[in-house]
């Protein structure tokens, strides 16, 4: 079980309708690879993604993490798998999404206390004090008693990675941290998962940042209308490959980015 | 004007006053739990259950609360249900309540972003944790003004109850305007108790709006 990589897909398919959104994903991630996703608009990476820790059902094909498959009971069809073990998998995958999706009630040590307490069973007392440390981590530790409404964009985001963080996942799964961000405040973000890389978390990212994925990915996937055509190190994906999708979806970024 | 009236009356009013916050309260609770539950089965994917309570709301506000009192108080013993006039009056008053309550209850769990939801799932949260932790809150925020606006309705509608005997403010007014013939003074003494109530209601309703929304709009 633990040889298995982190992740693993094989043949994975999904449909929205009669929109064909995955067509056959083969995908591995090992232990402390951090994977970048990109891809053009509507090509199918924040389902890809949420596959992983079955907030999408996928139609066929085995999403495994750690050797666990993922959403079904094993050898048995498409019978889904119960919600307690379903759980039991999520407590292990730390997930950032684009929007924050902070709790609007509780305050940013609320945010990072409450799993722990609901899902984790920990002691409020001792909840907190881990929470404090996570939002140390990250650089909050001034602002635990702030509600999410009066910290900026790059300080929620911050506060979420510390939520998940502090759930000692396995593996974490960001969609696209920085998107909603001001670009004065992407940096801040960026800061926090390139150390989070530097420690040996496992990461999948999906991201337009080509800085971050050149200079922190181990592997590139390029994703395009469902399939993953283009696959490597960054220096292949992002230079070497002769991919006509993929040289033209890298010309319009040069162009938007070198004015 | 006629002052004195109100001291002989003084205490029937009084009374009729505590009945109808009686009343008022009673049925509040009710149709709160109620539309609650109702609106709780509405979100069950077992389409039966979705499509009755659907009905019973549909049913419940198609028709005038007058009429919904006489088949409980009247049509009640003919199928075994023999409520005195109050206990009638809060359960009718509940459950006209409770179709009203029960779509607010919908719509502020509509209003809940589903990123938040989703969070909590990531995190390996379970379906009622969720519900209790995440939704009801964020929820609650967003429905005070709704819940306010339906509970003064409620408490407007107890008055109704005196048409059954009910021995609430409004019976205890006809009863005095009956005996005393001063329909001026009953009218303005009645219009004043229930505006001063109807008032209370709101402004409360405003301190927890307030409250509740400050925080998360950064105002705290
Ligand atoms: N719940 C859904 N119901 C129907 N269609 C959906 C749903 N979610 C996504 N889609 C469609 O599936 C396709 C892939 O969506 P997805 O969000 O995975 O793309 P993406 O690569 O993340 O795009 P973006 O860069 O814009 O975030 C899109 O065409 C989208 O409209
Ligand atoms: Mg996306």
């Amino acid at each position: 079980m633990n040889d298995a990589p982190m992740i693993e897909m094989r043949g994975v398919s999904k449909s929205f309708g009669t929109l064909r959104v995955l067509d056959g994903i083969d995908l591995t991630v090992d232990r402390s690879e951090v994977v970048c996703l990109i891809g053009p608009s509507g090509s199918g990476k924040s389902t890809l993604l949420r596959c992983i820790n079955f907030l999408e059902s996928y139609d066929t094909g085995e999403v495994r993490v750690e050797g666990r498959l993922v959403g079904y009971v094993e050898g048995n069809g498409r019978r889904r798998m119960p919600d307690r073990a379903l759980r039991e998998i999520r407590r292990g995958i730390g997930m950032v999404f684009q929007h924050f999706n902070l709790w609007p009630h509780m305050t940013a040590l609320g945010n990072v206390a409450e799993p722990l307490i609901r899902v984790r069973g920990l002691a409020a007392a001792e909840a907190g004090l881990r929470a404090r440390a996570m939002l140390g981590r990250v650089g909050l530790a001034d602002k635990e008693g702030e509600y999410p409404a009066r910290l900026s964009g790059g300080q929620q985001q911050r506060v979420a990675i510390a939520r998940s963080l502090a759930m000692e996942p396995r593996l974490m799964l960001f969609d696209e941290p920085t998107s909603a961000l001001d670009p004065e405040l992407v940096g801040e973000v960026l800061q926090v998962m390139r150390d989070l890389a530097t420690e040996g978390m496992t990461m999948m990212v999906v991201t337009h940042e080509m800085g971050f994925a050149a200079n922190v990915a181990d592997r590139i996937a390029f994703l395009d209308r469902g399939r993953i055509i283009a696959y490597g190190p960054p220096r292949h994906v992002l230079h070497e490959s002769t991919e006509p999708r993929l040289r033209q979806f890298l010309q319009t970024y040069h162009e938007r980015n070198n004015f | 004007m006629d002052f004195a009236l109100y001291l002989r009356y003084g205490p029937a009013l009084a009374s009729g006053f505590a009945v109808t916050l009686l009343c008022w309260f009673g049925g509040a609770a009710l149709g709160l739990a109620l539309g609650f539950v109702v609106a709780l089965l509405q979100r069950l994917s077992f389409a039966p259950l979705r499509w009755l309570t659907r009905t019973y709301i549909e049913v419940v506000r198609g028709t005038p609360f007058l009429v919904q009192l006489f088949v409980l108080y009247d049509g009640g013993p003919s199928f075994g249900l023999r409520l005195d006039a109050t206990s009638s009056g809060i359960l009718a008053l509940g459950i006209y309540g409770s179709a009203y309550f029960a779509e607010i209850f919908r719509a502020g769990f509509n209003a809940v972003p589903p990123g938040q939801v989703e969070a909590a799932a990531s995190l390996g949260m379970a379906p009622f944790t969720i519900l209790r932790r995440i939704r009801l809150p964020v929820m609650l925020v967003a429905i005070v003004p709704a819940l306010t606006n339906m509970l003064i309705i409620l408490s407007k509608e107890t008055v109704v109850l005196s048409i059954i005997t009910v021995p609430e403010l409004m019976y205890q007014m006809q009863t005095m305007a009956a005996e005393t013939f001063a329909a001026f003074e009953t009218i303005l003494a009645m219009a004043i108790l229930y505006w001063i109530m109807v008032e209370l209601v709101a402004r409360a309703g405003r301190v927890v709006e307030r409250r509740v929304t400050a925080f998360m709009t950064g105002a705290a």
